[in-house]
């Protein structure tokens, strides 16, 4: 046993591929964490950014600027009572928020944090993703229908219909960029996630540039039918608080309700992570083929222990900054702390990065590697987060109808003379 | 509670004639006196009788009176014109103001509650016309539990108007689409701004029954 | 017009649906009043086919106080400071219509410095009022950002009412017969700041929203009402001006010290939500050539006129009315000689507009009968009263 264990340490490739179901099961905890942590995370960002857009400061009560108001936050929602409507469908109603969950935490099986940072690489694995994730919209569906109650299922006919219709603008995007991935001597494809980065790297291009501007128009639809598919703003119609108040989950509280608010979060990094991987590069860093040096190496492994050096500085400027007034003296204390916390991870990183480069070809420097891989796609998807929080900031939202008609009279048509025109140029280059 | 407020009063002072047209000089004024207020020109008598009405006289007065007679009196108070109608005269009184003189606007409709009087209620109609820059008010009296005919065909506006009032004061609106209560509740019993119903009073069965309190007091 | 009535007219016949195809019914649904988009306790039954409505029917009266019947049992006074309380976010304007239509019942006036401290309130007041529409108008249309922008700047009037006379909401700002508090010092230099400030923000708000894309689509065509159809509903204010009608009480019956001001009425053309929309932006850049021209303008001069202390108008009736932010809000009084009125009627704007709705979003998607209450610019305060 403990031979099974450790001999997965030598091995490069996923645990799924080698057949190791012991770390394929601490990947999946690992990701289970990370995941929950990143939407814990990714809430108190978005309130503190959201604030900051409309003027105002957002979560500053709890912790220093807010920054434990998320733990109160599920703290609170797993204590509140839980409420069933007498009239609601007991056992769906119970069961929906647990579809979306599932559905949503299963797509991380196959997204590739790096090139054997992932649960498994799976053959089709772009198929199974795009699969498991329009599952999603069977929770909420589900959820409208069984609270009985004409908001939430306005709502739930609104969503499985936008879902529904941005699923096929978004497939045949994806389709352009998988025919990219043919453009090899050999000549074939490959819908494996893994593969799909890995054929980036070889053609030494993102596939976002490929073909200026095909990669780019492709990589715009799925951007948009991302933002539709998971209900964010401004295609949020399935919530729609002022219409609907809050559609598909107005019945829900409590722990219910933050399960759909998790499993939004986590659809929201999972089809970021799609669109990382299919066009940006999913975990390369910038320019890995043009400036492969191993003092190139060395620099861009820097980059996870200087971006917490940042965070830290600025939570150190913070601890400066806080008024003298003995009030704040706990807060004061308690960022001081937290900026500490992240001088040390800072540290730390910066020693595995210079472990690294001194170690020869070992454990070490595929640690590192391993870190440099997560921190550059954990970046880029951040970016996604980011906008998704700007979209909310800045638009109304669009009409049903509206959304219907963009849907299946504009995305539709230029996805496919998208997925056609790159076709015919992948026939005439090769 | 002196309540034959308005009464005719007919012997005016002799003041400044209010002429046709332009009857209702200051507020209208499209060229003009800088003051908008109007009470300016008929402050003539002394000071406290205060201004009393006066007879209004203009082509379009003299137009309906030759038409309808004793039927209907016209009179102008602080610049404000009225008419003061029979109840039976009432729609068509209002469908001529709209059809023939342009009174297109239906800004109000009101009542008042002269409980003393045999004919307790004064309904008052508050009409504008946008041609004329005019406003002109249509009042009638009419009995307790006697109905009105209801002027939504003319205005559609008077449909809220006319419930609220009905609400209020509990006068019916012949052939009004829709004559429910609109402020209070459906099953509410009084009417509240009937001067015999107390500042306090309530109903209190409603408020039993449908809010499972004592009182709303 | 009779073409209006008969929509207008016809209920909505919530018991018995009609089975027009297939076996198909309507969905009957309650907006409100709990509800975020009802700005306040409005609830509106919706009979929708799928996401159309087919009618709706407006259920209001949550929010009935008995103003009119509060107005008997006070003395004029007394009852000056109830006003605030309809339209609360336009609470100068209310005082302003009340003062006035009381002064003309008792033949007085207030004198020429009183009143452009009541024109410069007042249409602090209406800008005010249209930031606030302004801002929940844009959230119920799905653009959180505005209101909150609105907010800010919205404060800086708040903050001028609350240096003249102590309160930012329910104001109470001014007395029949003038107004009871001279400008403080500094009052000018505020306003002047005013002046300076907000230009840019209203460009600010127009950035956002003006060329957005979403946002013409939210608004353009939606909600559509004819001036033939807003007279004959009686819709007054921007809704009536953003339909084509060029009218409005300060021009048309100007009172205070309107005729001394050049100002223009803006108008729309469509009648849609998004003219409404850019008539409402218009009318606050206009309110502010009013305001710049009063505060350089302002006379030196007492600011309460000869009135009794003990407020006893004379026998007779009155109806005055001014052009409130949301539209005619008139007062009609019957006086019987008392310190307390005989009758009192308030003709609020909000009341007389909403019953456009159902109208106006005949035919159209849940989402734009939320569109709709917005443009229309309804405090339930003033439609229950």
């Amino acid at each position: 046993m403990p031979n099974f264990i450790m001999s997965y340490l030598g091995s490069t490739v996923t645990p799924g591929e080698a057949g190791n179901q012991f770390w394929a099961l601490i990947y999946v905890l690992i990701i289970f964490a990370g995941v929950s942590v990143a939407v814990i995370c990714m809430n108190w960002i978005e309130r503190k950014a959201l604030a900051h857009f409309q003027v105002r400061l957002g979560p500053m009560r709890v912790g220093p600027h807010g920054l434990l108001q998320p733990i109160a936050d599920a703290l609170k929602l797993m204590l509140k009572e839980d409420i069933i409507p007498s009239e609601a469908d007991q056992f769906v109603f119970w069961v929906a928020p647990l579809i979306g969950l599932l559905a949503a935490f299963t797509v991380y099986t196959v997204i590739p944090f790096g090139p054997s940072q992932a649960v498994s690489d799976m053959n089709i694995g772009i198929l199974f993703m795009l699969g498991v994730s329009s599952l999603g919209v069977l929770g909420i569906v589900v959820a409208g229908w069984a609270s009985n109650s004409h908001y939430p299922l306005i709502g739930a006919l609104r969503s499985s219909a936008q879902m529904v219709s941005y699923e096929v603008a978004m497939g045949l995007a994806v389709v352009s960029a998988i025919l990219m991935t043919s453009l090899n001597a050999s000549g074939t494809g490959t819908l494996s996630m893994i593969g799909i980065v890995q054929a980036q790297q070889q053609q030494g291009v993102w596939f976002i540039f490929k073909f200026f501007p095909l990669g780019l128009i492709a990589f715009v639809i799925f951007a948009i039918a991302m933002v539709a598919e998971t209900n964010r703003a401004p295609f949020d119609m399935a919530e729609a608080e002022s219409e609907l108040t809050a559609g598909y989950h107005t019945e829900y509280s409590g722990l219910r309700w933050s399960l759909f608010m998790l499993a939004e979060y986590a659809a929201m990094i999972a089809v970021s992570s799609i669109a990382v991987t299919l066009w940006l590069g999913g975990w390369m860093r910038p320019f890995p083929n043009l400036l492969n040096a191993p003092a190139w190496d060395f620099i861009f492994s820097l980059f996870p222990g200087l971006t917490f050096l940042g965070l830290a500085a600025i939570a150190f400027v913070g601890t400066a900054r806080m008024p003298a007034d003995s009030f704040f003296k706990i807060q004061r204390i308690g960022l001081a702390v937290f900026a500490a916390l992240l001088g040390f991870i800072a540290l730390l990183l910066l020693a595995i990065a210079v472990a690294g480069r001194f170690a020869d070809a070992s454990v070490g420097a595929r640690f590192r590697d391993g870190i440099d891989y997560i921190y550059w796609f954990v970046l880029k998807v951040a970016v996604f987060m980011y906008l998704f929080i700007w979209y909310r900031a800045t638009w109304p939202r669009y009409r049903f109808d509206q959304l219907m008609k963009i849907g299946w009279k504009v995305m539709l048509p230029i996805s496919l003379g998208v997925l056609v025109v790159t076709a015919i140029v992948g026939v005439i280059v090769s | 509670m002196a309540e034959e407020v308005k009464s005719p009063a007919p012997p005016p002072p002799p003041e400044g004639e209010k002429k046709p047209a332009a009857e209702k000089p200051a507020p209208a004024a499209s060229a003009a006196p800088a003051k908008p207020a109007a009470p300016a020109k008929p402050a003539a008598p002394a000071k406290p009788a205060g201004p009393v009405p006066v007879p209004w006289t203009s082509p379009l007065v003299e137009k309906y009176r030759s038409q309808y007679g004793s039927g209907l009196e016209a009179q102008t108070y602080l610049g404000q014109n009225y008419f003061t109608v029979d109840r039976s005269l009432i729609p068509d009184i209002l469908r001529l103001l709209r059809d023939e003189e342009q009174f297109d606007y239906c800004v109000d409709i009101t009542a008042a509650h002269y409980p003393k009087r045999e004919k307790q209620f004064d309904v008052v109609w508050i009409l504008y016309s946008f041609p004329r820059n005019e406003r002109v008010r249509v009042k009638t009296q009419i009995a307790d539990g006697a109905s009105i005919p209801s002027s939504v065909s003319i205005w559609p506006t008077a449909n809220w108007l006319e419930r609220e009032v009905y609400d209020m004061f509990g006068i019916q609106f012949d052939g009004h689409p829709d004559l429910k209560r609109i402020l209070l509740p459906d099953g509410w019993k009084g009417y509240p701004l009937r001067k015999d119903y107390g500042i306090l009073q309530q109903d209190k069965e409603w408020v039993q029954i449908n809010l499972g309190i004592e009182s709303g007091q | 017009m009779n073409d209006v009535s008969n929509r207008a007219l016809s209920n909505l016949d919530l018991e018995t649906p009609d089975k027009t195809y297939l076996d198909s019914n309507e969905l009957v649904i309650n907006m409100g009043p709990q509800h975020p988009a009802t700005h306040g306790v409005l609830r509106v039954i919706l009979k929708l086919d799928g996401e159309k409505v087919l009618g709706t029917e407006c259920v209001i009266g949550y929010l009935h106080r008995g103003v009119e019947k509060i107005a008997e049992n006070r003395t004029y006074t007394m009852f000056n400071p109830y006003v605030d309380r309809m339209d609360y976010v336009a609470a100068v304007s209310n005082g302003l219509g009340y003062c006035e239509a009381v002064e003309k019942l008792m033949n007085v006036e207030a004198p020429p410095r009183a009143k452009y401290i009541r024109v410069i309130l007042t249409e602090l007041n209406r800008i005010a009022s249209h930031q606030l529409w302004l801002g929940t108008h844009a959230l119920d249309i799905g653009a959180m950002t505005p209101l909150f922008y609105t907010f800010r700047d919205r404060e800086e009037i708040l903050k001028i009412f609350e240096r003249y006379c102590g309160a930012r909401l329910t104001t109470h700002a001014f007395r029949i017969g003038g107004c009871q508090y001279e400008t403080y010092a500094g009052f000018e230099k505020d306003v002047k700041n005013f002046l300076a400030f907000f230009p840019p923000k209203i460009d600010e708000y127009e950035a956002l929203l003006t060329t957005n894309r979403i946002w013409l689509e939210r608004t353009k065509n939606v909600g559509v009402i004819s001036g033939a159809d807003c007279i004959a509903l009686g819709v007054t204010g921007p809704v009536l001006r953003a339909s084509g009608v060029q009218w409005d009480l300060r021009k048309a019956q100007p009172y205070a010290a309107y005729s001394e001001f050049d100002f223009e009425i803006p108008i729309g053309t469509n009648g849609d939500t998004y003219d409404r929309y850019l008539v409402r932006m218009a009318e606050m850049r206009q309110s502010l050539r009013i305001i710049e021209q009063a505060v350089n303008g302002i006379p030196e001069g007492p600011i309460m006129g000869k009135v009794p202390k003990v407020i006893k108008p004379p026998v007779g009736e009155i109806y005055h009315s001014i052009e409130a932010p949301k539209g005619e809000l008139g007062y009609f009084i019957v006086s019987d000689g008392s310190t307390q009125p005989y009758r009192l009627r308030v003709r609020p704007p909000s009341f007389v507009n909403l019953q456009a709705l159902d109208i106006m979003v005949r035919g159209l998607l849940v989402a734009d009968v939320v569109a709709v209450i917005g443009t229309l610019d309804i405090v339930l305060g003033e439609v229950d009263r």
